[in-house]
């Protein structure tokens, strides 16, 4: 997720992430990790402490004075089967929330115009 | 391309969700107003599902059940067509420009597996959890991808390359992007989604160490997509 600066909005990393703050730690599926002491759901997020317990890489581009912080790295793309919420503009610029589909079987499929 | 699967078996439970991963939405939005699909077709300018997911090329597909888990990770997802486009004789064609020649001689040689995905989808459209297709948890996480510090670097690096390349700051984008394709090396989206904005035959520019038709013949182009593993045991 893009960062301006190097406290995140707890609400913003979850929603971005798919990774939930609980009193146990930050969890996902059914890993959990612990935090620093006195990380809270609603609190803001030291980045550096979310880069070091999870695993996520933090990178800087100085002339744009912006950071990013990746994904978990913890060995397979998927840390649980739980599917991820995803949040894209359908073609007319709509919000489409991929969980909207729950109670179906669903095929997402990549294509792109290059 | 999948309007038609989508109207056989959407009656019987399934929904096709397609993504298009382009930086440049207003080129995905075109072709999809083209088609008129009544599925829901969504753009990822910023190649979200890679991270998400494990998308590392297109078309790439996932299995989702009814209670939101996924049953089959990424893999190659192709539709039956009645009439694939004949790579080779397109190459042979005395009207192609030379620098595409290569290119289609190498698309002539890609495999794919229409006929066993789609017979495998319809499989566990009828069945569901009963087909051999859907998968248990332990082995979708496994089959789905490595996950290293590599990895997660590169998908930082190109959504720090996306996020500027919106924003206003172009040239700053592709330092970002070289670094995604170095440490990703086997990532097609990130490669040719940069490539594309280069040269829009994905030829060689300046900006990029490499270009497609180079970085396939590396690797084979029987190799390009992973023939799909349609065991339902870890054996491999």
């Amino acid at each position: 997720m893009i960062l301006k600066a190097l406290d995140i909005d707890s609400k913003d990393f979850e929603n971005r992430t798919g990774w939930t703050i609980k009193p146990e730690g930050a969890c996902k599926g059914e890993v959990c990790v612990p935090l620093a002491a006195g990380t809270a759901s609603g609190a803001k997020l030291d980045a550096h402490m979310l880069s070091e317990r999870l695993g996520m890489p933090l990178i800087h581009d100085a002339e744009a004075k912006v950071w990013c912080l990746g994904p978990e790295a913890m060995g397979r793309a998927l840390t649980t089967a739980h599917a991820p919420e995803l949040v894209l503009p359908d073609y007319q610029g709509k919000q489409f929330h991929l969980s909207s589909l729950r109670g179906q079987k669903v095929l997402i499929v990549t294509w792109s115009s290059w | 391309m999948w309007q038609a699967l989508r109207d056989e078996l959407h009656p019987q439970g399934l929904e096709i969700v397609t993504i298009a991963l382009d930086v440049d939405s207003e080129a995905a939005r075109q072709w999809i107003e083209q088609t008129k699909p009544n599925h829901p077709s969504l753009i990822d300018s910023a190649h979200r599902v890679d991270e998400l997911f494990g998308v590392i090329n297109v078309p790439n597909g996932v299995w989702i059940d009814e209670e939101g888990m996924i049953v089959r990770p990424v893999e190659q997802a192709w539709p039956e067509r009645d009439s694939a486009p004949d790579w080779q004789k397109m190459a042979d064609s005395p009207d192609i420009p030379e620098q595409l020649r290569e290119t289609l001689q190498l698309a002539s040689q890609i495999v794919i597996q229409p006929k066993e995905y789609t017979a495998a989808l319809r499989d566990w459209v009828t069945k569901g959890k009963g087909s051999s297709y859907a998968l248990p948890a332990q082995e979708v996480i496994r089959r789905s991808g490595p996950r290293g510090q590599a990895q997660a670097q590169a998908a930082a690096h190109f959504e720090l390359g996306q996020y500027l390349w919106e924003n206003g700051k172009r040239d700053l984008a592709p330092r970002h992007w070289r670094e995604a394709h170095r440490l990703q090396p086997d990532n097609w989206t990130y490669k040719r989604q940069a490539w594309s904005l280069a040269d829009p035959f994905q030829g060689q520019s300046e900006l990029y160490d490499s270009c497609w038709v180079k970085d396939v013949k590396k690797i084979g182009a029987e190799n390009y997509y992973p023939p799909l593993n349609l065991s339902p045991t870890s054996a491999k």
